[in-house]
């Protein structure tokens, strides 16, 4: 090629977007591809109005790095240096071996069925992570959010001042939830972390080794204060309660050991349950690229380059660490993308700050995961009649009946003989939970669709490996431009043709919402996750 | 599932079972195919007999208590696109006829009351009450559980005991020996591995399929539904059909599509063209599908042989050693007959069809691999 290599990257979140600046920086054509309808990613979606007025200092600064971020990106973009594909959902990355050459299939429009191609001399993954959500009874009840799906509804102003929250769970992202729906105007009832002081403290040294993060924590604490938010360390929400909705839910005191303290319980009346369990990588792509994996994670080396030539990865997707560390890695993957695509020898020293802070933060993330882990116990409080794969309605008796009466012994098994994740969403909201019930390791699945594809675009791939076209196609001359707000959006959708396909509209409509995007993500927990597109608003609205 | 069901009909002939795996039940391309259990894609001989007997016996097991399976005895209809296909088509069907197969003709005006959503304009096609359909990893779940066997998962086969006069006399595993007078090779694609345990030779190579799933739908599809395709084979002069994927509904709601065929080895990447093929051939056949999302696709690797049959019955090469694998794309319909004759040889009794087409040693004997 007599122009510039061609990298494309997918996932604009802070890993994406740290290794596309730094990529076109050094004279790489960039393509930044991703689902949601502007740049930023799970971190900088935030709604400023969730940071509050008076920011704790390292609110602000991440705050400033966004904003850098996003400046960066204009220039590049003006430039001609980076094409940035909103609302482009990758359903699979195809390397053509002959050629070394990749395909970046996407599905774009409203209703995501039109297929798309890139063309790319390399492929850089920033994909992040998706929650993890244990079952327990009551769960599948309207009203009960992942703490993700709480964000969005922050996003959306969704979250009607007069509302009453409890959040719960595990992990730091409980944190910024709790502050955010209490800066929105929702009273948060309590915040239910399954952890103790004691786990955080027995990590101290790894921790310390923070400052910047610990304050972080200790604005979060402050705020919670502020807002009189009542903190239930090592406690968990067993049982939620409501007849068609939420109405209230039950707090269990735990033991060190995990176990409920005997005569610990209350009930706390609330009708919004945002739920937690730490994060997990996003790897679909990478897998079916044939990256090799390391527990659930991708596994990169100290460049960030996966086992597959040609691609790399960042962020949340090698392992879950915070936004920092997804900065990090996609700075020194931007590089390392930069050089070798350019035939140039990689020179560490040019992202040595960066691979010092990477080193840090990594351990910090190992440390606080130790915390931060679902309480010991959990899968056997969950009792049979449980549904534990909400698409399938699979019970939690049924997942165990696959392994103990039928003989299943890993998730693919499981599945095979429950139908627990042969839903819509694949498994990525149950998986976890099926590792717990059934003692089976937890493996990332094996997803070579990474987003539900429409057959008219399989059929009408080009018939060559990558399935690209026997020309380059370019660039779609279409950048949407960035920001783009939800209404630009929704305008520039409104001419385009819906079309009939004899079904009624609930089966053949679009199957994610402009309001809560990616279901596939797992981060709604609204009944509708069974027929998405079937219900246009987030149960929480009504 | 061909391991299970050997398991099944061989306690039931009243020996003591003991089933090895080194994995969980369905771990195998059982649980990475389809549960067609058809007649109808299969032209005279020994592997219709065996479907035909195979077929009746399905139907006997899914009345059976405890064998909840998703067995649906839904029928299945072909479909010819030109008026030449359908001609090769009707053809095919009276050798079958003659063999015991029910193929009920089916006009172009009759074929959307069959199928509503059939694609306009199709020459016409062939009912076949027949064929049926099980959920293939329940099913080798189930007939393990009724069989009785004990169940060793989780356990390689490392080796085969052989006296030395060559007599085997049980299975060395990673976590132990197991004495036993008889062993079956029922492994698969690996059946070849197995026999090379044993040190005999069987030619069993994987031959992979893509299956695509879509999302779940109310029932559109009632049948299996393909098309036949007339092929002239010029070289050899005879006509062969050739057949576009399989289409069907399921109990669960999504709309199976499948399956390819290549020889790649083991590889189990995914394959564009492949899964472009069966899209293809699905919206041929039901336009309406150009809109359903595929949730998901996942392949499998058929174990065949050479001449395309299986491998079932003692081994004269190494006495006690029994084959029941390298049945294809074929291995769940075939799989409660294969257990039957697997039995039978075991125990001595009368075979119920003719065994000799399924010998393992006919690759040695016959002319090896080039037959
Ligand atoms: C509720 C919540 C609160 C948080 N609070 C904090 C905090 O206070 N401090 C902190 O340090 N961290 C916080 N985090 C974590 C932080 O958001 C992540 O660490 C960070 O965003 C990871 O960056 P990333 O670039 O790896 O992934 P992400 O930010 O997740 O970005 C990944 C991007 O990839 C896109 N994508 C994924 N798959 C596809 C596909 N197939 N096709 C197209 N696009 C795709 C997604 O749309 C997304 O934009 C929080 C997270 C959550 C969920
Ligand atoms: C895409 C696809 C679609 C298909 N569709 C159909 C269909 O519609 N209808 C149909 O009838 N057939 C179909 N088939 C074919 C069918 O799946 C196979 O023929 C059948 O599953 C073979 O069953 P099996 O028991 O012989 O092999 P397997 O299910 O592979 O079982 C063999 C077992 O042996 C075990 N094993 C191997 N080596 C060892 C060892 N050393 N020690 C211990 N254990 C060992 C393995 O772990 C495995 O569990 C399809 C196949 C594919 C790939």
């Amino acid at each position: 090629m007599a122009e510039r290599p061609r990298l494309a990257v997918v996932g604009a979140g802070p890993a994406g977007l740290a290794a596309a600046l730094t990529a076109a920086a050094r004279g790489v054509q960039v393509v930044l591809v991703d689902a949601a309808d502007q740049a930023g990613g799970q971190f900088y979606r935030q709604p400023a109005a969730a940071l509050g007025a008076r920011r704790p200092r390292a609110l602000h600064h991440q705050w400033r790095t966004w904003e850098r971020l996003r400046a960066g990106l204009e220039r590049h973009r003006e430039a001609g240096r980076i094409t940035a594909l909103t609302d482009h959902h990758v359903w699979c990355v195809a390397r053509d071996p002959a050629s070394g050459a990749f395909g970046v299939h996407a599905l774009r429009g409203p209703a995501q069925d039109e297929g798309t191609v890139v063309r790319a001399d390399a492929v850089l993954l920033a994909t992040g992570g998706y929650e993890r959500v244990l079952p327990f009874p009551g769960w599948t009840l309207p009203g009960v959010v992942t703490a993700g799906g709480a964000q969005a509804m922050l996003k959306g102003g969704l979250v009607l001042p007069g509302r009453t929250a409890v959040v719960a769970g595990t992990g730091p992202l409980l944190l910024p939830v709790a502050t955010g729906l209490a800066a929105a105007g929702a009273r948060v009832a309590a915040l239910v972390e399954s952890a103790g002081p004691a786990a955080l403290l027995r990590r101290a040294p790894a921790l310390a080794a923070q400052p910047g993060k610990l304050a972080e924590g200790a604005g979060y604490a402050a705020r919670l204060l502020r807002h009189g938010v009542r903190v239930l360390p090592r406690s968990a929400v067993v049982a939620a309660h409501g007849t068609g909705r939420l109405d209230a839910v039950t707090v269990a005191a735990l033991d060190r050991d995990g176990t409920l303290r005997p005569g610990g319980t209350r009930r706390i009346r609330c009708d919004t349950l945002a739920v937690g369990h730490g994060m997990l990588p996003h790897t679909d792509l990478a897998e079916t690229l044939g990256c090799t994996l390391s527990g659930t994670s991708v596994r990169v080396d100290a460049e960030q380059r996966t086992d597959v030539p040609g691609v790399w990865a960042a962020g949340e997707a090698t392992g879950v660490g915070g936004a920092a560390l997804a900065l990090a890695e996609g700075h020194i993957a931007g590089g390392s993308a930069a050089a070798r695509l350019h035939g140039t020898a990689t020179d560490p020293r040019r992202w040595a700050a960066a691979a010092r802070a990477r080193t840090r933060l990594r351990e910090f993330a190992t440390a606080l995961d130790a915390v931060y882990a679902p309480p010991a116990g959990w899968a056997d409080r969950v009792p049979d009649d449980t549904v534990v794969c909400r698409c399938e309605e699979v019970t939690a008796g049924e997942v165990r009946g696959a392994v103990e009466l039928l003989g299943a012994g890993d998730l693919r098994t499981v599945k095979l003989l429950s139908r627990a994740g042969m839903g819509w969403c694949q498994g990525r909201m149950c998986a976890p939970a099926v590792a717990g019930l059934t003692g089976c390791p937890l493996t990332a699945g094996r997803r070579p669709l990474a987003r539900p594809v429409p057959l008219g675009v399989l059929a009408g791939l080009p018939d060559t490996n990558a399935g690209l076209p026997d020309t380059d196609p370019g660039l779609p001359d279409t950048d949407p431009g960035l920001p783009v707000t939800d209404t630009g959006r929704a305008m520039a959708d409104a001419g385009h043709p819906v079309t009939d396909t004899g079904l009624p509209s609930a089966d053949a409509g679009p199957p994610e919402t402009g309001v809560d995007r990616p279901d596939t993500d797992g981060d709604r927990l609204g009944p509708d996750t069974k027929r998405p597109g079937a219900d246009p608003v987030p149960p929480e609205t009504d | 599932m061909v391991g299970a069901a050997c398991a099944l009909y061989a306690a039931r002939a009243g020996l003591d079972v003991r089933v090895v795996d080194r994995g969980p039940v369905a771990g195998g391309t059982t649980g990475a195919g389809e549960g067609n259990l058809l007649v109808s894609d299969k032209e005279p001989g020994p592997e219709l007999e065996l479907a035909l007997l195979s077929a009746r016996l399905w139907a006997e097991l899914a009345e059976e208590p405890g064998t909840a399976m998703e067995y649906e005895p839904k029928g299945g209809l072909v479909v010819a696109s030109t008026p030449g296909a359908l001609a090769a088509l009707r053809d095919f069907t009276a050798g079958q006829r003659t063999a015991g197969v029910t193929a009920v003709p089916v006009g172009a005006d009759r074929l959307r009351e069959l199928e509503p959503h059939l694609a306009p304009g199709m020459a016409g096609g062939v009912h076949y009450p027949q064929d049926a359909q099980v959920m293939p990893a329940l099913a080798a779940a189930r007939l393990l559980r009724a069989s009785g066997a004990r169940t060793h998962l989780g356990h390689t086969v490392t080796g085969v005991l052989r006296t030395a006069d060559g007599t085997v006399y049980g299975v060395r595993t990673d976590r132990g020996d197991i004495h036993a007078p008889a062993v079956v090779n029922a492994a698969g694609t690996w059946g070849g591995e197995l026999a090379a345990l044993a040190g005999v030779r069987l030619p069993v190579l994987p031959r992979r399929g893509f299956v695509l799933v879509t999302e779940p739908l109310p029932r559109m599809i009632r049948h299996k539904v393909y098309a036949a395709d007339y092929v002239a084979d010029v070289a050899s002069d005879s006509a062969a059909l050739r057949t576009s994927p399989v289409v069907e509904g399921t109990a669960a709601g999504p709309v199976l599509i499948g399956a390819t065929r290549e020889r790649v080895g083991f590889d189990r990447s995914l394959s564009l063209p492949a899964v472009r093929a069966l899209a293809a051939g699905a919206i041929a056949l039901f336009p309406f599908l150009e809109r359903i999302r595929a949730l998901r696709t996942y392949a499998g690797f058929r174990p065949y042989l050479p001449d395309h049959l299986p491998a079932i019955g003692p081994d004269p090469r190494a006495p006690g050693l029994f084959h029941a694998c390298g049945h294809e794309g074929a291995g769940i319909g075939l799989a409660p007959g294969t257990g039957r004759l697997i039995a039978q040889a075991l125990t001595g009794g009368a075979p119920e069809l003719d065994p000799v087409p399924f010998r393992p040693e006919r690759f040695d004997t016959d002319g090896g691999d080039a037959r």
